[in-house]
């Protein structure tokens, strides 16, 4: 296992490595002077000058990428350009909130998802199961945006059962809970959907394999045959898709919080193109995807530890 | 005393294209201690048998009449309880595949002592018995072993795990479906060898299933021969072999590698195929791809019994 888990820990760094090469590359493709940019009409060239050397950007390309991409590994993400602060330090002050809801909306529908889709492989092709798979197309076909201007709208604003926007008191554990709700809902329920329809094919598949009927035939209870033999393999392949589909509940992050206005990293890049504030969207750009590739890196792990034959396969 | 009999069992699966009849009224008894053969091409109903015997028919199989006796209940009429109680302590199972047969994401170990659940050992006495059924089948190293997963093991040492899990329970009837298919010609040798021990040792009966005659020939006390379902031949080993009374079982011999070794290019197969069992032929299932065939054949043939020893063919008094 440590083994497996040092190897794919040494290609997750070659995957952030690319990804921060290709975010250079477009950074520096994107037409138009960065310091102009963000020194805004009135500047004077000596001041653009002044700024361009500051930046680096009168060095050649290969310096820039390599002063770019050294710092980035030491956690250097330059300063922003309203406040002068650290990206790093801004990014990392969102990350929490974001990180709570993306987490929040991964309970969700990892507590819903599973239990509905072993509950409909067992009732295959029953009235409950295709009540199931109606409902599941139903929540993954809506867009989760539109799922959370209606849950704001019905929840917070009609019925005012739970609050509209922000993300609580600080230092609260309860307010930040109940404004936690709405938010990963809307993150979360499409994935409910995936989940359910994902785990009933698994669970039939692996309910047909020929081990299943080996225990049958041992007569071992119903329950540990559907819930231990046959779950325990059919759950294999929703890590793998929780693990890839993090990167799309990280953009329905975005709209979550938008729409409830929570702090977090998707609305400070939203903030931040609307601003033109640009080494802010490259580092938070950046973050996501350390992010998304940890997370994958945490499935692969997860999928490794249930699966004997991933960890000597790999 | 018989420990299982099979009384006129017929079985039949819904289909898209209507109803398939797998079973047709098929008797036979596997009589204590004594290990019973059942033979035939591959569809013509072994695996469904076994199924029906042990209350695990697919969803869509149903069984439509007759009786299973075992230890003198009808297991046909058992519920799906009393049926888990027999599953295992008194009839365990070796199935063909032993690739599949084990579960992939938990222990050897693991799974040998969930099957012990009933058994109200502790947990440590549960791996002693394990390990020491794997020492029986000659499994190397083990208590190692108990700590692998399945895919660390070859095809013939997952048969003989699979051989341990269904001895260790001691049951009073043990099914074989054709375990050693997948297996190349020494391993199945040995896998023979290792059951036969362990019949004697435990004292069990066993139904022994496959689609080769030469095992059957070498292991089983009586053969069975199944043809699209129905029982077609039954008797004594040697009944069997020495004097085939109906054409299929007189064919199958014909066509066993064992007996050809090394001179046949080709495999001679018997030509034709198994008749669609959705509409099955009123006469004589085999009648279609039988040289003998005569006009009666048409008909249903009647059992023809002598001293035990049974064919279902029109001509079968003439042999
Ligand atoms: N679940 C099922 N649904 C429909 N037909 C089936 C099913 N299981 C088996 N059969 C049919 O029943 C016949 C007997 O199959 P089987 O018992 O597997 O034969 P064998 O084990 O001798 O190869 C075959 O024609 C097969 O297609
Ligand atoms: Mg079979």
């Amino acid at each position: 296992m440590l083994n497996y888990a040092v190897k794919r820990l040494g290609l997750s760094v070659v995957i952030v490595s690319v990804a921060m090469l290709l975010l250079f590359s477009m950074i520096y493709l994107i037409p138009g002077d960065p310091a102009a940019v963000a020194l805004g009409p009135r500047a004077t060239e000596a001041m653009r000058e002044a700024l361009r050397i500051k930046m680096g950007l009168d060095k050649p390309v290969w310096i820039q990428f390599w002063n770019f991409f050294a710092s980035a590994w030491q956690g250097d993400l330059g300063r922003e350009v309203l406040s002068d602060r650290p990206v790093a330090q801004v990014v990392l002050e969102q990350l929490p909130y974001t990180l709570a809801l993306i987490a929040s909306g991964i309970i969700w529908s990892v507590a819903i998802g599973i239990p509905l889709g072993c509950w409909a492989a067992v009732r295959r092709s029953s009235f409950a199961d295709r009540l199931v798979g109606v409902l599941s197309v139903a929540v993954i076909a809506v867009p989760s945006f539109v799922i959370a201007i209606y849950a704001l709208l019905i929840f917070a604003v009609t019925l005012r059962w739970l609050p509209a926007i922000g993300a609580g008191e600080p230092g609260d554990p309860g307010s930040q809970i109940v404004h936690l709700i709405l938010p990963s809902l809307a993150v979360g329920l499409g994935w409910v959907g995936y989940i359910a329809r994902m785990v009933r094919a698994s669970m039939l598949e692996s309910l047909e394999a020929s081990h299943i009927r080996t225990a049958r035939a041992f007569g071992l209870p119903d329950r540990q045959i559907t819930y231990q033999y046959a779950l325990k393999i059919a759950i294999l392949p929703t890590v793998t898709l929780l693990g890839v589909g993090i990167g799309q509940m990280l953009s329905s992050a975005v709209f979550a919080e938008i729409v409830f206005a929570r702090p977090g990293v998707g609305k400070l890049v939203y903030d931040a193109i609307l601003t033109r504030n640009y080494p802010l969207v490259t580092g938070a750009v950046l973050v996501t995807t350390v992010l998304f590739v940890l997370i994958n890196l945490l499935a692969d792990l997860i999928v490794g530890a249930l699966d004997p034959r991933v960890r000597s396969g790999f | 005393m018989s420990e299982l009999e099979i009384l006129d069992l017929s079985v039949s699966f819904a289909t898209g294209g209507g109803d398939l009849q797998a079973l047709n009224k098929v008797t036979f008894k596997v009589p204590e201690h004594r290990i019973v053969g059942i033979v035939g091409e591959s569809g013509c109903g072994k695996s469904t048998l076994i199924d029906a015997i042990l209350g695990l028919l697919a969803d869509n199989g149903r069984i439509d009449g007759g009786e299973i006796l075992f230890e003198g209940r009808d297991l046909t009429k058992l519920g799906a309880k009393e049926l888990r109680e027999i599953r295992g302590p008194r009839i365990s199972t070796v199935f063909q595949d032993p690739m599949g047969a084990l579960n992939p994401v938990f222990r050897v170990g693991r799974q040998m002592t969930n099957i012990q659940y009933r058994s109200g050992l502790s947990k440590r006495e549960k791996a002693r018995r394990a390990a020491e059924m794997l020492r029986r089948v000659r499994m190397p190293d083990p208590e190692a072993a108990l700590s692998r997963y399945p895919h660390e093991f070859s095809g013939g040492m997952k048969q003989r795990i699979a051989i341990a899990m269904a001895m260790m329970m001691e049951p009073a009837l043990l099914i074989a479906d054709e375990p050693t298919t997948a297996l190349d010609a020494t391993l199945e040798a040995a896998t023979i060898d290792l059951l036969l021990e362990l019949q004697n040792q435990i004292g069990c009966s066993m139904l022994y299933v496959s689609h080769h005659m030469g095992v059957i020939a070498e292991l089983c006390d009586e053969v069975v021969v199944m043809y699209a379902g129905e029982v077609v031949e039954r008797g004594t080993t040697r009944q069997v072999f020495l004097k085939p009374r109906h054409p299929y079982t007189q064919r199958l011999i014909e066509c066993d590698p064992a007996r050809l070794a090394g001179r046949a290019e080709k495999l001679p197969t018997i030509p034709g195929d198994i008749p669609d069992l959705r509409a099955r032929p009123s006469g004589c299932v085999f009648a279609a791809r039988c040289s003998l065939r005569e006009e009666v054949c048409g008909e249903p043939p009647p059992e023809n019994v002598r001293e035990g020893h049974m064919a279902r063919c029109h001509r079968a008094a003439e042999n």
